[in-house]
């Protein structure tokens, strides 16, 4: 099982990778846990599945495209 | 409906134009067109800003965008939509966005349009990066004004 971990904008620089491959994860949360070492999931990213917004709870499904990444700015 | 992602400089009365040239069918049915410009300012949060990286997120944002550009059609009685946006490194003085609404009436025209750029600048996954002047270094914008 493969699900892939993405990061955006100042979140991938923080993490130094844009791109994390995991194993396996029930959930959004869990996947950030497994990508980031069991770093705490900073209250204000943003997050989606398959590139559609869910929530820190969604159900995770092998070969996901999970991403994570800080307030939109565009405009 | 037409949405572009583009690293390109665009001149956005010039995009609008050639569009508009291709709407054939809405000749005669279209009263009223709404437009919103955004364009990269020269400064931001008091300080001087000599240039800008947009990132986006190849894939969820066009889909994004088409899925806004879906609501409006559906929420308002408009015609039409088109949005274009830049990503890629931008000079001040440069187009970021255009949004464009066309509608039998200016009412929906211009609810659709204020619709499309709200929700583009608050969920659309783009990120702004500042180069700031004089050497001052770079910096992610953190949220969007109003």
């Amino acid at each position: 099982m493969t699900i892939t971990v993405k990061f955006f904008a100042s979140l991938r620089e923080q993490i130094g990778q844009s791109e994390i491959e995991i194993d396996s994860a029930e959930t959004v949360a869990q996947a950030w846990a497994k990508a980031c070492n069991n770093a705490p999931l900073p209250s204000h990213i943003l997050m989606a599945i398959n590139q559609e917004y869910v929530d820190k709870n969604a159900a995770v499904k092998n070969g996901d495209e999970i991403a994570f990444f800080p307030p939109v700015t565009g405009g | 409906m037409s949405i572009e992602i583009t690293s390109k400089e665009f001149n956005p009365w010039n995009s609008l134009q050639a569009y508009e040239k291709n709407l054939v069918a809405l000749h005669g049915k279209s009263g009223a067109v709404a437009t919103f410009v955004g364009t990269m300012r020269d400064y931001n949060d008091g300080d001087s800003v000599q240039a800008m990286f947009l990132e986006h997120y190849p894939g969820m944002t066009e889909k994004y965008l088409q899925k806004i550009s879906d609501t409006a059609l559906k929420r308002w009685d408009i015609l039409d939509t088109f949005i274009i946006h830049r990503v890629g490194e931008i000079l001040p003085g440069e187009t970021i966005v255009l949004v464009a609404v066309w509608a039998g009436h200016r009412a929906p025209a211009f609810e659709a349009c204020r619709f499309l750029i709200e929700e583009l600048k608050f969920q659309a996954p783009f990120w702004k990066r500042e180069t700031l002047s004089n050497d001052n270094g770079v910096r992610w914008v953190e949220k969007n004004t109003n």
